[in-house]
């Protein structure tokens, strides 16, 4: 029997790739999809729009198995490029499988889908909500998770969710850079000083988990789990860690909450009139994130999926640092 | 009759509109239904019903709860009723002319109200075990309910109502305002001012959604004419129309021999404790519970739909429903009655016969280093007799019974002892409060141990005259006759001493029986670190057997006398038959006991047992330098040392050991349910060497300990054990073990869930040698993803950090995925004091104590803080209020804005 393939969307991010490597050093013949070349070694490039069902098709024509992580991940935009990418095209991922009689999906999400608002603490994954979520990219998201879930089952398809919470790592530019970036220049605030406590996930784990996820789904299939460390930090913690492995300075500036989510709020509007080039500095959304608590009951994932994560807090920061060495910060 | 629809009758009726959604309500619960009132009209009711859903789950209801809420709530009020473990229907209605039933335009007068609530029962069919469910004058009429379908009565269960009105200026002061008839319509019907000073009493405030469900069904005026129907029914004048319903229901309840709960939040400025303790009087086998600092909302205020679940399963299961009537009403049997029993004797027995034995009769019985006038005092065990006695004839003569309650606030010393030892001769039950408790929390202790009497020294009458204290208020000395009138005294304990004196000398010496061993005979309530102090009480027979408890771990006897350095013991030499010896000292700071003044009173008696607090021990050590030759001389004789309240560290024994080298220094484990457990030597604690939390040492006589077994979560499984190793919630038997808490049903039921044991809410375990190590309270057990821990393994583990002074551990987040945090005192920026805010720790610091932390227990800790001083309870200043930690960090880890510790 010749190894299975996996397709993998969104290769050319962190994640994507960690996830298209992971799997590729494990003997599998992985394919990645996504609108440019990945340029993964070993792994099979198909390039094309998630958003045209008919290139979805050419890319899932004759997978095994999908790990769906393509997605908008931003927080700002208009909300019909969300849909497009988040909603319409998992569903051409589904549709797809459905079509060549089945397979399995790993439905990559986020916990932003069952956020809704309020601090949380210790709860394991929650029903996504998408009428409920906050901003476009959660509620796509959360809606994109229904839309996965309700195939499982179906036409030979078995479908789980994972939503890793706040990936980082080494070459990250999402995150870890725009803060770096931020501390430097002596623009990143720490809402009520930083104290709101805070799961974050080492992009190494992450990727194991969704490994771990597609291993199991004979049994985990129709269940929805979220990701972390389960070594949750305050926000000030997270964020001098990852100043210090950057080496630049902590950040020293702090707001009140209710003043950072009031100017998020300000600043979505004014973007959504005039966009910019780069991301707004604060969104209502980013003020929440972070200045509530946010961490969860890892219990069921790690029985769940047979899985722990390798990599601690304090080897992903010393993993980080020696990144940073190789690529400094510069003005 | 029964019309389930809404639809017009086609009668002109106001306007109802359809029922909307209520915010933590099971739409499905809600229903109207059409059924001929008193008067024959048919009227259209709403109620919530749990029938249905019952059936849906599959469940067959072991009976019907039939709710009635009072004025000016609806059903709403009753919606928590409806979980998981309370397999009863709840049948909660809306009154007519409130909530959402129809408004009829009709006065309805008590009587027509319990009429159409039969009605209603009967058109739903409604047989077998009801339990009533009251509330504020919903309450009455529920109890109307019971006593005219006594057949299907089951039980009873009553928060903040009263039955009974004696004549209008009796009334509660909220409501003699509000049934004036110039105020009437201005408060209920134009302004809704009623309905929101009710709804604002809740502590804390109710949130916005719920206060908003309250107000829906009054939004008009004509929609709020009910309230005022309803508070001008209550009758207030012997002459109202509604009086001799209530007159009937007064003395009905008086029969019904059902079991019954009263649920009461304190708080309440019409339904006070007066209305509970009548009550109380009127039934008094109900099963009581009051949940301190709540008001008159208090099924917004506090769980008592879990007290009801859990009384429900207690009181009224299945199993219990085959018991004869007479003993589903009786209290549980006392942890105390599954022990060994200790030697019987009355309390205060030996005053008596050390009076009588000329070996002793002139010895000093009681010696207060400063006494009242700041001079030295003494009083022999002649004396204390004749002045127990006196005093106790006095009492009786003055019209304490045996059986009331006395509220004792008098500072240690001979009167205390006079006072206490008198009560306990006759019978009258003293209500203890220590003065750590502050001026709140002993108000609070004070009204809720429903005080026939308070004796107190002045300053306690002039607080009982400010806060409102109950209880007919005897002062101890004499006062001018202004002050008694000012401070509303009757009499004084000189003043009754003098007069049973003078019986005495006239042939006529104290006849009073000793009082029944199993009645109560005192009501302790000390400071916790876990909310209000709860009242611990002892009948005669446990509260013997504390004495000798502590009499035999300590060899106090005769021959060998007592230094009180911590005001409770003072009252344990005459029990014992061991003089006293008071020190010059603030009491209520027992821990600026200076060695001077603890060498001035050891001189007093030669070779006495020492007690003091554990944090005097600290001062008395620092202090040590003041001392002259005489005092190293007189200290060093002490024979033993013993400190109540919190465990010593061995460190500080050994330097003790320097002061006192003959001592044997005994640190003690106990609380106020029960004082003696456990007792541990110096030797036995080098002995034990180094472990998981505090060596405590082997149980004292007659004592047994055993470990009630915890799952993954930190709670307790059920399973007992005694095997060395196991952690878990410490339990104890004894004979001493005090009774039950007052008025806590659901407290103490909880406390004795293991039959034959107190679960004391500590946690611990025994090792291989049969000794007890306690690790923390059994609340604080940390139940994280890597399994529990307990307080002191990561306190203990952080503070090897050699910067750290003292740690503290808290938790946030779940039982089973919590989170631990550290808050730490530093060696550099300890400052003593009010606790101040936590920062957030260096990270070099930070590091050091999470590595210390995960090496040594295996914990993860999730963020460090320190702070310049850490909280400790105000009474033994030693205990780390862990509680009061974990409120910030939870606080300040969620997000949220949290001020100091």
């Amino acid at each position: 029997m010749s190894a299975p393939t996996v397709l993998v969307t969104g290769a050319s991010g962190m994640l994507g790739g960690a996830v298209a490597t992971t799997l590729r050093d494990r003997g599998a013949r992985v394919r990645a999809f996504q609108r440019r070349p990945a340029q993964i070694p070993g792994v099979e490039d198909v390039t094309g729009s998630l958003t045209e069902a008919a290139d979805v098709r050419r890319a899932v024509q004759g997978a095994d198995a999908v790990i769906h992580l393509a997605a908008k991940v931003s927080i700002s935009g208009p909300e019909h490029e969300y849909r497009a990418i988040n909603i319409d095209g998992t569903r051409h991922v589904v549709d797809a499988l459905r079509a060549q009689g089945g397979g399995t999906l790993v439905n990559v999400s986020s916990p932003s889908v069952a956020h809704l608002g309020r601090a949380i603490e210790g709860l394991d994954a929650t029903p996504a909500d998408p009428a409920r979520a906050r901003g476009h990219y959660s509620r796509t998201k959360a809606a994109a998770e229904l839309l996965a879930m309700g195939a499982d089952g179906e036409d030979g398809l078995l479908v789980t969710t994972v939503r890793p919470h706040i990936v980082w790592g080494p070459g990250d530019t999402q995150l870890v850079g725009r803060i770096v970036d931020r501390a430097r220049s002596g623009r990143l605030p720490l809402l009520d000083e930083g104290m709101a406590l805070i799961d974050t996930t080492y992009v190494t784990n992450a990727a194991e988990a969704i490994v771990a996820a597609h291993d199991r789904i004979e049994d985990v299939h129709g269940e929805s789990f979220v990701i972390t460390n389960g070594e949750p930090r305050t926000v000030r913690d997270v964020f001098n860690g990852w100043c210090d492995a950057a080496g630049v300075r902590r950040p020293s500036l702090r707001i009140p909450g209710s003043v950072g989510r009031l100017a998020g709020r300000v600043v979505e509007r004014i973007w959504e009139a005039r966009p910019g080039h780069d991301e707004p500095p604060m969104t209502e959304f980013l003020a929440e994130q972070m200045s509530t608590a946010h961490w969860f009951d890892q219990r069921r994932t790690r029985e769940r999926l047979q899985w722990t994560p390798r990599v601690t807090m304090d080897e992903g920061n010393e993993h980080l640092a020696a990144w940073f060495r190789e690529h400094p910060v510069t003005d | 009759m029964v019309n389930t629809s809404t639809r017009s009758t086609g009668r002109r009726r106001a306007a109802t509109p359809d029922v909307p959604g209520m915010p933590e309500v099971d739409p499905r619960l809600s229903r109207t239904l059409e059924v001929r009132d008193h008067a024959g009209e048919q009227r259209r009711w709403h109620l919530l019903d749990s029938g249905p859903l019952l059936a849906e789950r599959g469940i067959t209801p072991q009976g019907t709860l039939l709710a009635v809420h009072g004025n000016p709530t609806y059903s709403f009020l009753f919606r928590s009723l409806v979980r998981e473990d309370i397999p009863w229907r709840l049948i909660a209605v809306d009154q007519l002319e409130m909530g959402w039933s129809e408004r009829t335009g009709v006065t309805r007068r008590l009587q027509d109200r319990i009429t159409d609530l039969s009605l209603l029962t009967d058109a739903l069919s409604i047989r077998g075990p009801v339990v009533t469910v009251g509330h504020d004058w919903g309450g009455i009429v529920s109890v109307g309910w019971a006593l005219d379908n006594r057949h299907d009565l089951a039980g009873m269960i009553l928060t903040n109502t009263g039955i009974h009105q004696e004549l209008v200026e009796k009334l509660p002061k909220a409501l003699q305002l509000a049934t004036t008839p110039a105020f009437l319509p201005a408060s209920t019907s134009l302004t809704d001012t009623f309905l929101r000073t009710t709804l604002a009493l809740s502590r804390p405030p109710l949130p916005k959604e719920v206060q908003d469900a309250y107000l829906a069904p009054y939004r008009t005026r004509a929609r709020r004419k009910g309230i005022e129907q309803f508070v001008a029914d209550i009758p207030p004048h012997a002459s109202h129309p509604s009086r001799p319903t209530l007159e009937r229901l007064a003395e009905g309840i008086r029969d019904l021999k059902v079991p019954t709960l009263f649920a009461w939040g304190p708080r309440d400025v019409t339904f006070s404790d007066r209305y509970l303790r009548d009550l109380i009087e009127r039934v008094p086998h109900a099963d009581v519970h009051r949940f301190e600092k709540t008001s008159h909302l208090v099924w917004e205020d506090a769980d008592v739909a879990g007290l009801v679940s859990q009384w429900l399963r207690t009181r009224l299961s299945p199993s219990a429903a085959e018991l004869e009537p007479a003993q589903r009403i009786t209290a549980p049997r006392p942890v105390s009655s599954y022990a060994e029993p200790a030697p019987e004797r009355h309390v205060g027995e030996p005053i008596a016969r050390l009076a009588a034995d000329p070996a002793h009769a002139h010895r000093p019985a009681v010696v207060e280093m400063a006494g009242p006038d700041g001079e030295r005092r003494e009083i022999s065990w002649s004396l204390l007799n004749r002045r127990v006695d006196d005093i106790a004839a006095g009492l009786l003569g003055h019209g304490v019974r045996p059986g009331d309650r006395v509220s004792i606030l008098i500072t240690p010393g001979a009167d205390l002892t006079g006072v206490l030892y008198a009560c306990l001769r006759i019978g009258a039950v003293a209500v203890i409060a220590d003065a750590g408790l502050g001026i709140p929390g002993l108000t609070r202790a004070v009204i809720g141990s429903h005080p026939d009497w308070l004796i107190g020294i002045k300053t306690a009458l002039v607080g009982a005259r400010t806060m409102g204290w109950p209880g007919r208020r005897i002062s101890v000395e004499q006062l001018p006759t202004l002050d008694r009138a000012a401070l509303g005294v009757e009499s004084s304990i000189a003043q009754l001493a003098t007069s049973g004196s003078m019986m005495r000398d006239l042939g006529a010496p104290l006849d009073a029986a000793w009082p029944d061993a199993d009645a109560d005979a005192a009501i302790l309530f000390t400071s916790g670190s876990t909310g209000p102090a709860k009242g611990a009480v002892y009948t005669h027979r446990q509260m013997s057997a504390m004495f000798t408890a502590v009499g035999d771990t300590l060899q106090l006897d005769p021959e060998r006398g007592l230094v009180a350095g911590f005001a409770p013991f003072a009252l344990l030499g005459p029990a014992l038959g061991a003089p006293t010896v008071v020190p010059d000292m603030d009491i209520t700071r027992p821990g600026e006991l200076t060695a001077p003044a603890l060498a001035e009173a050891i001189a007093a008696l030669g070779e006495p047992a020492v007690f003091t607090a554990p944090a005097a021990l600290r001062n008395i050590l620092d202090t040590a330098g003041q001392l002259d030759e005489f005092g190293r001389g007189a200290i060093a004789s002490a024979a033993s040392f013993f400190s109540a309240g919190a465990p010593i560290p061995a460190h500080l024994l050994r330097e003790l050991r320097g002061l006192m080298p003959h001592a044997r220094a005994l640190t003690p484990y106990g609380m106020t349910e029960c004082l003696a457990v456990a007792a541990i030597d110096l030797e036995g604690i080098e002995a034990a060497g180094e472990g998981s939390g505090v060596c405590v040492g082997r149980p004292v006589p007659r004592t047994e300990i055993a470990i009630a077994v915890m799952d993954e979560d930190g709670r307790t499984t059920g399973e007992i054990t005694k095997d060395p190793g196991t952690t878990g919630e410490i339990l104890v038997r004894a004979p001493h073990v005090r009774d039950r808490y007052l008025m806590l049903w659901g407290t103490t039921h909880a406390s004795m869930r293991f039959e034959g044991w107190h679960a004391t809410g500590d946690v611990g375990h025994l090792d291989a040698e049969g000794r007890l190590w306690v690790e923390g309270r059994a609340d604080h057990v940390l139940a994280t993803a890597e399994g529990l821990f307990t307080p002191v393994q990561i306190e203990d583990a952080a503070e090897t950090v050699p910067t750290v002074r003292r740690a503290g551990a808290a938790v946030v987040g779940p039982r089973g995925t919590q989170q631990v945090v550290v808050i730490l005192e530093t060696e550099d920026g300890y400052r003593p004091g009010r606790p101040g805010k936590p920062r957030a720790a260096a990270t070099s610091l930070q590091e050091a104590v999470r590595r210390a932390v995960r090496e040594r227990s295996g914990a993860e800790v999730v963020a460090v803080f320190t702070t310049s001083a850490l909280p400790t309870d105000i009474r033994h200043n030693s205990k780390i209020d862990r509680a009061a930690l974990s409120r910030w960090s939870g606080q300040t880890l969620r997000g949220e804005k949290a001020g100091s510790l």
